[in-house]
């Protein structure tokens, strides 16, 4: 008789500590990957599993091994067919083949993808744009639920039956089967006493037990027909809803004449993803409007946004114009919690400037919750115009409504890591903001 | 009435199984085994585990303990994505070589398989355990688990002293010197019981605690500055080193001049762990074979006897057809020799010799040809052959020839193959020793060993490889592999290639160079 043991129960995961050993160890190629994928993939890809191939850099284990292409060895086959003892054997070109040359090498190790959990492609994707602690656990948390009173239900906690509807139900269910009422039973029982007080003769007697019958009866129904039944009970039934009960819409303005580059783009896009995240943390509903403009602007899909270059000259206001026509058509700003991010390098037709103070300053800064800035420039750059006010005709102009409105922000971007303070102000915010229109 | 008999002799109908069943069934299949067959096992612990559960036990080495490491959350993803590609089944069991004998059963099963493993491995592998040479005399199975206890929470307490990048460096380098960290001739030293490692450890501690630097400042007995003293001192310090040494980790932990001490501890437990799989490594076609011939043999007299019905054996053959499978070196599933089949055919053909020879096999063996006692034979091979002189001793050409073995000669050189022997007569004796010698484990990894180490001087660790056949190392995993070495050693590492046969020098690499 063996022992025997059953495991089932035990945790599973045994080994989820060697595969966050694994992760960290291949985090720069990790990263890169996902890096990659937010560039390939649309803004609102980011935010769930990914299947990522499996890194090989920093994660081989090398030992003293024989090299495949020296020295002379002797392969022991079975199933010869036509073979005979000094037969010679073209070798198979490119190995694999006939078996006879290392097996099992033919299968490309670069088709393994494993699958990265959200949290694990968020904490990549968070690594180099330092955000503080606190913002990424609120990034990383689910919609958060709130139970909301939903009707009724016949089955639920002990702690959730409603009384009134119960009592209800067991009344009437009394009515229909007619269980007899205490009252009944009492005067019953008062008028068998008073039979009984009397002084005994056969037709009391026979009354009596008449009577006696008739309690009898009566209290055997009161029995069967529960006073409360297990059917009448109602529980008060709660409908979980998600917490953050609005919608919001979430505007993208990019530049796209030819001085946007590779690089540029790629950090507009990781802005744009961040204030995304952001955004589908706090609202049910979140939209995205892509607006691009040169010259003029036009509102295009993700895919035309962030690949077609066009050229042209460079006229923000358009972009602007664009969005208030947008906001006025679909999104009323009593319905909707309007954001909006842009991304530029900076230039701007000159005298279009003012215009573009005018139209933030008059229109789009009453309607927005949350106007965020960012100009990407280059890395040599930065330390030049670090902090200082003057650069080019837009960031004098847009100065100027950051003085004005505390919900406008503004920044200069060299390296990913620039991008969180343009949102640190939204970011500190109380999360129970609400647009109050 | 003659079938109402047989169905109430049934162990077992139906594919689900539970622990009544099963042990119902153990009992039966224990009985069997050892009166049939003259088993002689462990007692048996049997585990029942989820699939999940079986692929954490894959990644780490199919231990049930095992110390924290990146590459086994490596290998868990690489098991992991071939099961769910569907590339790869699970295996039905593991099975651990201790004492009592651990084997894990796979919740998934049906209670035919059920049957089919307990027979595999808590009597087949089982047996093989106990009873083979090699694992008597080099693995402990009593003390196996309690030792990998004491690793899993030692290397713990590591990385939270010295943190994880530093504990994980040397296990890096050990971890690649796995290959070179057993000892092949001599037996290697028995794993102390945690008291006695208890004790050593005070004792380090102790002299951590109490070293003191005067010593150093004494002055050392006069003559030793003389040249011919020196020489006299190196030899000496050489012949103290035990040099040539072939196991690098233990070479490495006794020692090397930088690990402290707890590093030596981690590397001595690396080097114990590929101790502990050495003779597994060894044994690969004998075990399988023993453990399938067993499994086969008992499931069918369980049959015979009516025990099991047609169903369940019809599965449990199904499954075992599939295990011993071989396709021919030209099939697009060829993926080398099977060990189960190689093993189970072997083992067969010594109960057909035994029982029914031919005037060859009373040719070829003479000594077992026609005694009729298969078991004993068998027993016998089990408990003192590995793979390479079981086949060495046992091949038979008429085995041979239902295999239609090959040699093919393969110089890296030349643009063809030749076949050097196919199944004849002229054959029979060179493919039964080349296969013998392709189980030589020796044979089959590099043979690396320290030969000498400057130790008044430079420090420098001088590594040979005996080249054999001219079969050099792989470059880059040499480089990579050497700068590990370096790692553990603290100084300079050389790597001399030396041709075994004429000793001539073939090339050198060393540290400074990368």
């Amino acid at each position: 008789m063996p022992i025997f043991i059953d495991r089932r129960l035990n945790p599973k995961d045994k080994s989820l500590g060697n595969r966050q050993r694994f992760l960290k160890r291949a985090r720069e190629e990790l990263k890169r990957s996902i890096r990659d994928r937010v560039r390939a993939g649309g803004i609102a890809d980011l935010d769930r599993e990914h299947a990522v191939p499996i890194p090989r850099k920093g994660t081989s284990e090398p030992t003293f091994s024989d090299a495949k292409d020296s020295g002379r060895r002797q392969h022991i086959l079975p199933g010869n067919k036509t073979f005979n003892s000094g037969d010679l054997v073209p070798k198979p070109s490119g190995g694999g083949g006939a078996g006879a040359s290392a097996p099992g090498t033919t299968e490309s190790e670069d088709d393994f993808r494993f699958v990265l959990s959200r949290e694990e492609v968020l904490d990549l994707f968070f690594e180099d744009l330092e955000l503080p602690d606190l913002v990424k656990l609120s990034l990383k948390q689910m919609l958060s639920f709130k139970p909301k009173r939903a009707g009724f239900a016949a089955s639920g906690a002990p702690t959730n039956i409603n009384v009134g509807r119960t009592m209800r139900n067991s009344h009437g269910r009394r009515i229909a089967l007619r269980r007899p009422k205490r009252a009944e039973v009492e005067a019953l029982a008062r008028q068998i006493a008073e039979l009984e007080a009397k002084p005994p003769n056969a037709r009391t007697h026979e009354r009596i037990v008449a009577l006696r019958e008739e309690l009898d009866r009566l209290e055997r129904r009161r029995r069967r027909i529960a006073y409360v039944d297990p059917v009448d009970i109602r529980f008060n039934r709660f409908d979980p809803q998600p917490r953050p009960n609005a919608s919001a819409v979430m505007f993208c303005l990019m530049d796209v004449s030819g001085s946007m580059g590779e690089r540029e783009k790629d950090l507009a896009k990781r802005f744009f993803v961040l204030l995304h995240l952001f955004l589908t943390r706090r609202y049910e509903r979140t939209e995205i409007v892509f607006i691009r403009h040169t010259h003029e602007a036009k509102e295009v899909d993700e895919h035309t946004f962030f690949y077609h270059t066009q050229s042209g000259g460079t006229v923000v206001s358009t972009a602007l114009e664009e969005m208030h026509r947008i906001i006025e058509e679909r999104y009323p700003a009593s319905e909707w919690n309007i954001y909006a991010a842009q991304a530029s390098d900076g230039d701007n037709f000159a005298t279009d400037s003012e215009r573009c103070i005018e139209l933030l300053d008059r229109r789009l800064m009453r309607l927005c919750q949350y106007f965020a800035y960012v100009e990407i420039i280059d890395e040599r750059e930065s330390h030049i115009f670090g902090s200082t006010e003057n650069g080019t005709s837009l960031w004098r102009a847009y100065n100027a409504v950051d003085q004005k409105w505390p919900s406008f922000q503004m920044r200069r971007i060299a390296a990913p890591a620039d991008i969180y303070p343009v949102f640190r102000e939204l970011f500190a915010r109380q999360p129970d903001l609400r647009k109050s229109a | 009435m003659a079938s109402q008999a047989r169905k109430s002799a049934l162990l077992f109908s139906g594919s689900d199984w539970d622990f009544a069943k099963l042990s119902r069934v153990y009992d039966e299949i224990e009985t069997i085994g050892v009166e049939e067959l003259r088993l002689d096992i462990y007692p048996v612990q049997m585990e029942v585990i989820s699939s999940e559960q079986m692929l954490d036990a894959y990644s780490s080495v199919g231990m049930p303990l095992m110390y924290r490491h990146w590459s086994f959350g490596k290998h868990f993803i690489y098991d992991e994505l071939l099961y769910r590609k569907g590339a790869r089944g699970l295996a039905y069991e593991i099975v651990i070589n201790s004492n009592p004998c651990i084997v894990y059963l796979m919740e998934e099963n049906t209670m035919a398989l059920q049957a089919l493993v307990t027979a595999h491995a808590a009597l087949g592998h089982n047996h093989f355990f106990k009873n083979n040479h090699l694992f008597r005399q080099w693995t402990d199975a009593g003390g196996i688990l309690s030792y990998l206890d004491f690793a899993k929470s030692y290397i713990a307490r590591c990385e939270e002293r010295h943190g994880l990048a530093a504990v994980e460096s040397i296990l890096d380098a050990a971890h690649a010197l796995m290959e070179q960290g057993v000892f092949r001739y001599h037996r290697p030293p028995k794993l102390s019981s945690e008291r006695q490692r208890e004790g050593l450890r005070e004792r380090l501690e102790y002299e951590e605690r109490s070293f003191n630097d005067l010593w150093r400042t004494l002055p050392s007995s006069s003559g030793k500055n003389k040249p011919e003293a020196r020489d006299e001192v190196l030899a000496e310090r050489k012949k103290s080193l035990k040099l040539p040494e072939e196991n690098l980790l233990y070479f490495l932990e006794k020692n090397s001049l930088v690990l402290e001490p707890w590093q030596r501890e981690i590397v001595r437990i690396v080097r114990v762990v590929a101790q502990y799989f050495y003779p597994q490594r060894q044994t690969q076609v004998m075990n399988e074979g023993c453990a399938t011939f067993v499994h086969y043999t008992i499931m069918n007299l369980l049959f015979d006897r009516g025990r099991i019905s047609e169903g369940a054996m019809l599965e449990i053959l199904r499954n075992h057809s599939n295990v011993v499978f071989q396709p021919a070196f030209d099939d697009r599933r060829f993926s080398g020799i099977n060990p189960y089949a190689l093993g189970l055919d072997m083992m067969q053909d010594i109960q057909r010799i035994s029982t029914a020879p031919t005037a060859e096999d009373r040719d070829w063996f003479p000594d077992i040809a026609g005694r009729g006692d298969w078991r004993d034979t068998l027993l016998d091979a089990w408990a003192n052959h590995r793979d390479e002189s079981f086949i060495h001793q046992y091949l038979s050409p008429a085995l041979i020839r239902k295999w239609r073995l090959f040699v093919l000669a393969d110089g890296a050189d030349e643009p063809h193959y030749q076949v050097a022997s196919i199944h004849n007569e002229r054959g029979y004796r060179k493919i039964r020793s080349a296969l013998a010698h392709s189980y030589e484990i020796g044979a089959k990894r590099p043979d690396i060993e320290v030969v000498d180490v400057d130790l008044l001087g430079d420090r420098h660790l001088r590594l040979r490889h005996n080249v054999k056949n001219g079969i050099l190392l792989d470059g880059e995993s040499r480089d990579a592999t050497l700068r590990h070495i370096r790692r553990l050693w603290g100084y300079d590492v050389s790597l001399a290639a030396v041709d075994a046969e004429t000793g001539a020098m073939l090339s050198e690499r060393s540290t400074k160079e990368l």
